[in-house]
């Protein structure tokens, strides 16, 4: 109950007046900024902070998207992993077809189908895909992901992340490398050419690895990372030079050919990147754990393709809140510029759905540019993720805010009525097929998706929870 | 058309900082090319593929820092300064230190970082949400925000019991814990009087009385003008006099609210009556006994006799007058105690607050007769703050009634404390002065009348403010059931 014998810690929300009167009274408040949240989704917010399970329901949400422990346990081809056949491919972000999908997709579709051998040339893929000649699905759909067009075929060996906690078991596609690569939308030659040495020569080395020295601790990988300077979505040297030397003994114990395997050391070692096909899956089993909680408002999906960017949240089971995808400010490669970029894409915003990528800016000063130049702006913008986020990460820590656990499990309501959007950190795909990379950069994701899924939200409110709607809509 | 291309050993840049050095010297005026970039086999091929040559870069390592440019003749050595000026460490890289964290957007935020105690201003259809992160957080709440739906309200409190936390609103405008006034709120000393009270101005003005007579308080804790409807049934009432009763230092409660509904004034007596502590139930309103007589009931319970509350006459003989009284108020409680004293003796009362519906005001707020407006009720402070902090459209009023030959007594409340007005007597003295000039040049004698609510440690001084407006002309009393009776007594054909 109310204590009436000590002068009370005061926080006000509202007219400064009052604050000011509490100052001059020597108990100056903490004063919330507080602004109205976004037009027309009052009523909605009310709703669900009436419905008596949203409270308990997100926090149960976080509490078992935090509590997973990622191991990377395999790798095998998706089409024994993934179920996928011949003739079936994934494709990152929310549900897509062929006429609406965006440059990037197309390429790395055209590809994968070059690849399969369903194909002999971009123009015939794309022929073919036109006239439904593929099923396209996202990887969310299937318990992957994969970062920017994301294109899973059934002959690409995929690695297996487990969750020790529960079983569970996502999926996502060996890291290609920089430059000219399918994931960019990329798919001359060598683009398919890297992807059977990956399929013939990497993946099983990596496979037999594996299997020979059991699994590699994805989370304790990322949080030693955090660290040293990696943010595990754009910047991942940490955690790959950390895994190399964790495996490299096993690999040379693996039995394969030596110049295997010094090839595979020299491409991993070359592409600082590798890691981030680990640290998305590990996103993913862990977002995972957290879904499907009637009630509960954390977004366990943040996806985009190029065309769309889409999210999903706990409560509201499979449904995508989708809007178009924002352009990307950023950075790009010499001879590049605006002009030349696609439009957001990639799934690998699950890195900032569990809490790291550009929710732990503040541990990689190294990238600072891409959030304004100053260290200071990193520091900034991972103490605003705390404003809209539902914990902060038990073992992924901040070593420059006194080890301060990574902001955790984004609130959907929170960002509505804050108007503080999710930070993320991304790269930027050419807008044509077949260009790859042409930068890298922060995105600024939709508003609308957040508000449509507290719309969502507030439809399948518990019953009683529903006081002040029709007021609230009638003002 | 101009072409460098150097390789720089033992200089290293992040790529991300070269991906901006190559972005600004590409900028130049006059460069068609640029690469700035560790030479690493794919920044070698980009590299070729704009154009330069690969021979000028044999045995290039990635460790080299590759800088090639090509553009127009005379630009060369404006884009090699721009060179030269990114790859300097600016005083842009340097951070001037990591500055203070950014300031919470909601109450849940702030309430992670600490406190005990909520108060909430936010309009009226946002304020539910706020309400509920504190209360989930087992934090209590004083809601001043008005407009929250009833539903709301009822949601808010049962979700308080829950939580063992008390609600105080919405719409609650005063209140004291643990020695803090909060909203509106007057200084008062610590004492042994617990106050539960679904009238704001109410309770400032029985607290104020107390005060006067060396009286101080545990605690006011404010439940909100609906808290004893049918609908709410005073949940926060019930809670806040449990809190009170389980209070060591709480000598004696007081549960101070206009008329409720007559089954939850029912449950209120008989919970009144299963405490522990003494206590008083004033349901205050016509016919019901005035705040002043209250307020001298609990010095009595309290073993002390009370004294006459403060009063500073006027500085002139002033008799009975013909026309009619005008009263403008800020505080709705002393409003509605001002029209039930003067009702009894003057009939009918015109007000926007009205007695009984047929003496309501229109919507010009004018009437020939007696008349009262509360300023601060909901439709005269939209859009604008309350009358204890912006007294604009009272002055005018008061200058108005000056000019008019039908009003005999103008009759005004001035509430004090933290919260209200910095000192409303700089404002209101002359106001009053000028009135009455204005009235005396029409052959009138103005009588003006103040209600003073206020502590004697109150920061715009209490005694100081009393005098200004005695000054200018104005009787001016402690008690505003005497400025009520005060005010009738100066109007001939009272009906006595």
């Amino acid at each position: 109950m109310i204590e009436l014998d000590e002068s009370p810690t005061m926080v006000t929300v509202g007219a400064s007046l009052f604050a000011d009167a509490l100052s001059a009274q020597v108990a100056s408040p903490l004063q919330v900024q507080w602004a109205p949240p976004v037009p027309g989704s009052d009523a909605d917010l009310a709703v669900i902070a009436a419905d008596g399970r949203t409270h308990a329901a997100s926090a149960e949400s976080v509490r078992r998207l935090t509590a997973a422990s990622p191991r990377w346990v395999d790798v095998v081809p998706a089409r024994e992993a993934l179920g996928l056949g011949p003739r079936e491919f994934l494709h990152a972000g929310p549900p897509v077809a062929w006429a609406d999908a965006s440059g990037p997709i197309r390429g790395a579709l055209a590809g994968a189908m070059i690849y399969e051998g369903l194909a002999e040339n971009f123009e015939e893929a794309g022929r073919i895909a036109a006239q439904g000649g593929i099923s396209l699905e996202p990887c969310h759909s299937r318990s992957a992901v994969g970062p920017m067009a994301g294109v899973v075929s059934a002959s690409m060996p995929v690695s297996v992340i487990e969750d020790e906690e529960n079983g569970r078991r996502a999926y996502c596609t060996l890291n290609e490398g920089l430059g000219k690569v399918l994931r960019y939308g990329a798919y001359s030659p060598e683009v398919i050419d890297r992807l059977r040495w990956l399929e013939r020569v990497l993946a099983p080395l990596l496979g037999a690895t594996l299997r020979k020295r059991g699994p590699v601790d994805v989370r304790s990988l990322i949080a030693q990372a955090l660290q040293m300077g990696d943010e595990c979505h754009n910047r991942n040297r940490a955690a790959t030079s950390l895994l190399l030397r964790e495996i490299t003994p096993d690999m040379l114990e693996s039995g394969a050919r030596s110049e295997d395997i010094v090839a595979a050391f020299r491409f991993i070692n070359g592409n600082d990147h590798f890691f981030l096909n680990l640290s998305m899956p590990a996103g993913k089993v862990a977002a995972d754990a957290g879904r499907d909680i009637p009630g509960s408002t954390m977004v366990v999906a943040m996806a985009r393709n190029g065309t769309e960017f889409g999210i999903q949240v706990s409560g509201t089971g499979d449904e995508w809140f989708t809007a178009p995808a924002p352009p990307v400010k950023g950075l790009y490669f010499p001879g590049f510029g605006p002009e030349d970029a696609g439009l957001d894409i990639g799934d690998s915003t699950i890195t900032e759905t569990t809490g790291i990528g550009g929710f732990a800016m503040a541990t990689a000063p190294a990238i600072v540019l891409f959030v304004g130049g100053d260290v200071s702006d990193a520091l900034e913008n991972t103490l605003r993720m705390y404003e809209i986020t539902l914990a902060e990460h038990p073992f992924y820590k901040v070593p420059i805010l006194g080890f301060r656990g990574t902001p955790t499990g984004i609130d959907a309501t929170l960002v509505v009525r804050s108007g503080v959007l999710p930070a993320v950190n991304t790269g930027i795909a050419g807008r044509e097929p077949g260009v790859g990379q042409v930068g890298a950069g922060l995105v600024v994701p939709p508003m609308s998706v957040f508000v449509d899924a507290a719309r969502a939200l507030a439809r399948r409110a518990a019953p009683q929870g529903a006081p002040g709607r029709s007021e609230s809509r009638n003002q | 058309m101009s072409t460098r291309v150097e390789l720089r050993r033992g200089i290293y840049r992040d790529s991300v900082v070269l991906m901006q050095v190559s972005q600004a010297v590409a900028a130049c005026h006059g460069v068609a090319a640029a690469i700035v970039a560790m030479a690493t086999p794919l920044n070698l091929e980009i590299y070729e593929r704009l154009g330069f040559d690969p021979a000028a870069v044999e045995g290039a390592s990635p460790n080299d820092l590759l800088v090639a440019v090509r553009c127009e003749d005379d630009a060369l050595d404006a884009a090699a300064a721009e060179l030269e000026r990114q790859l300097a460490p600016s005083a842009k890289q340097q951070s001037d230190g990591f500055g203070s964290p950014p300031a919470p957007r909601t109450l849940a935020s702030a309430l992670r970082r600490g406190g005990s105690l909520a108060l909430i201003s936010v309009p009226g259809q946002h304020a539910f949400v706020e309400a509920m992160d504190a209360i989930q957080a087992g934090v209590s709440v004083m809601l001043f925000s008005d407009n929250v739906p009833l539903e709301q309200e009822i949601a808010l409190k049962d979700e308080a019991a829950r939580h063992d936390v008390l609600v105080m609103g919405p719409d609650c405008g005063t209140a004291v814990v643990g020695g803090l006034g909060l909203g509106f709120a007057n200084a008062l000393r610590p004492g042994p009087v617990g106050i539960v009270a679904a009238s704001g101005t109410g309770a400032q003005e029985v607290t104020c009385l107390l005060d006067a007579d060396g009286v101080g308080v545990t605690a006011v804790l404010g439940v909100g003008g609906r808290d004893l409807s049918a609908a709410v049934g005073g949940r926060s009432t019930l809670a806040a006099m449990k809190a009170l009763d389980e209070n060591a230092a709480t000598e004696f409660i007081v549960v101070l609210s206009k008329p409720p509904d007559p089954k939850v004034a029912e449950r209120v007596r008989a919970a009144a009556g299963r405490l522990n502590t003494p206590s008083l139930v004033a349901f205050v309103g016509m016919g019901q006994g005035d705040l002043t007589a209250a307020t001298a009931k609990i010095l009595v319970a309290l073993g002390r006799s009370p004294t006459a509350p403060p009063e500073w006459p006027a500085p002139y003989e002033r008799a009975p007058r013909p026309g009619f009284v005008r009263g403008l108020f800020s505080g709705g409680t002393l409003c509605d105690e001002a029209m039930a004293i003067a009702a009894e003796c003057l009939g009918p009362i015109a007000s926007n607050t009205p007695l009984q519906a047929a003496w309501a005001l229109g919507d010009d707020s004018q009437a020939p007769g007696h008349l009262m407006i509360d300023f601060g009720d909901d439709r005269l402070t939209a859009g604008r703050p309350h009358p204890m902090i912006d007294q604009s459209l009272r002055l005018e009023r008061i200058a108005r009634e000056g000019a008019d030959p039908q009003c005999a007594v103008l009759l005004l409340d001035v509430v004090l404390g933290y919260g209200a007005h910095p000192d409303p007597a700089t404002e209101l003295a002359p106001a009053v002065a000028a009135a009455r000039d204005r009235a005396q040049r029409g052959g009138r004698d103005l009588a003006v009348v103040v209600s003073l609510v206020g502590s004697r440690s109150d920061p715009q001084g209490r005694d100081a403010t009393a005098e200004r407006l005695a000054a200018a002309g104005a009787s001016v009393h402690l008690s505003n059931a005497a400025a009520a009776r005060t005010a009738v007594d100066l109007v001939e054909g009272a009906g006595r």
